[in-house]
């Protein structure tokens, strides 16, 4: 269902986000009103979402990022879902993703310094439901976060 | 700081339409929206695609070690490693691993072939270890 110039379209917009219709379209060598009209099918279809402003917690004074791998204890039938709902509480988490491998679920938070941090892991990760390890990864740099597929 | 929340959704929304939703007029949300790229609170923009329905069913997280610190260079790894079209995200971390790589295939043998081809020939790529993602949720922070 996706052709050539759909993949040219996506792959173009993916590396050039903030370009005008106009300049997409200038780079597929197509209309813009063919451009809008071929992004409009595939935001029907669900294949295009739209596109979201990246932000830098560091900028907005969230200077430590830890990305925390977490075990759960599965002899509770409910861990996953009772764990889930509870880490979405947290206005910290900024990312909730499970795993099929050596862990389970992965959190991404945000603090800002080190003491925040701390409270935090105490006050509000620790309390979370069903864990049963934890183990914590500090951000040091992001090399690449575009996200882009290599259509 | 509602403004930036709305960026997170949409992006591609004039000030205008942002203001509107937040009852704010379209001059004074485009100031806002000036300030807060001036002080680089938006890295950028990303594009929203369902990966899954576009052929990519498999997305693993990889840790990554360093063989032998000290010898390799971290920028031939890091340089390489962004290079990697299949690696959507790359960071530096602390901790266990010192790597962490979003990996996108469009199976598990397309996988396998990225993980030897691409991954295990980085220069400086010791252990690594895969997890495959089952679901993921991003939600909008402290904000």
């Amino acid at each position: 269902m996706l052709d050539d110039l759909d993949r040219r379209i996506l792959r173009t917009l993916q590396y050039t986000p903030n370009a005008a219709m106009h300049e997409i379209a200038d780079r597929c060598g197509l209309t813009a009103a063919k451009v809008t009209r071929r992004l409009d099918k595939l935001r029907d279809a669900g294949l295009y979402r739209g596109q979201e402003a990246v932000v830098d917690w560091a900028a907005l004074g969230f200077e430590v990022s830890v990305s925390l791998r977490i075990t759960l204890d599965k002899t509770q039938a409910r861990a996953f879902d009772e764990f889930h709902a509870a880490a979405r509480d947290v206005p910290e988490v900024t990312e909730i993703q499970t795993f099929l491998g050596r862990v389970d679920v992965r959190l991404f938070v945000v603090a800002r310094d080190m003491a925040h941090y701390q409270m935090l892991y105490r006050d509000r990760i620790l309390t979370l439901p069903h864990i049963s390890d934890i183990e914590a990864l500090m951000l040091v740099s992001t090399l690449k976060s575009d996200e882009r597929l290599p259509l | 700081m509602a403004l930036v929340k709305a960026m997170q959704r949409d992006a591609t929304l004039s000030a205008g339409a942002l203001g509107r939703d937040l009852g704010l007029s379209q001059p004074a949300t485009w100031r806002r929206l000036q300030k807060l790229q001036a002080a680089g609170v938006f890295k950028g923009r990303r594009v929203k695609l369902d990966a899954e329905k576009l052929g990519f069913g498999v997305t693993v997280f990889l840790g990554v070690k360093l063989a032998t610190k000290g010898r390799v260079s971290l920028d031939d790894f890091e340089r390489a490693v962004i290079a990697i079209p299949e690696v959507q995200t790359a960071e530096h971390m602390l901790g266990l691993y010192d790597y962490r790589l979003r990996v996108v295939a469009r199976d598990l043998a397309d996988f396998e072939r990225i993980l030897r081809r691409r991954i295990m020939t980085l220069p400086g790529a010791g252990d690594v270890e895969a997890n495959v993602l089952l679901s993921e949720e991003r939600l909008p922070g402290p904000l």
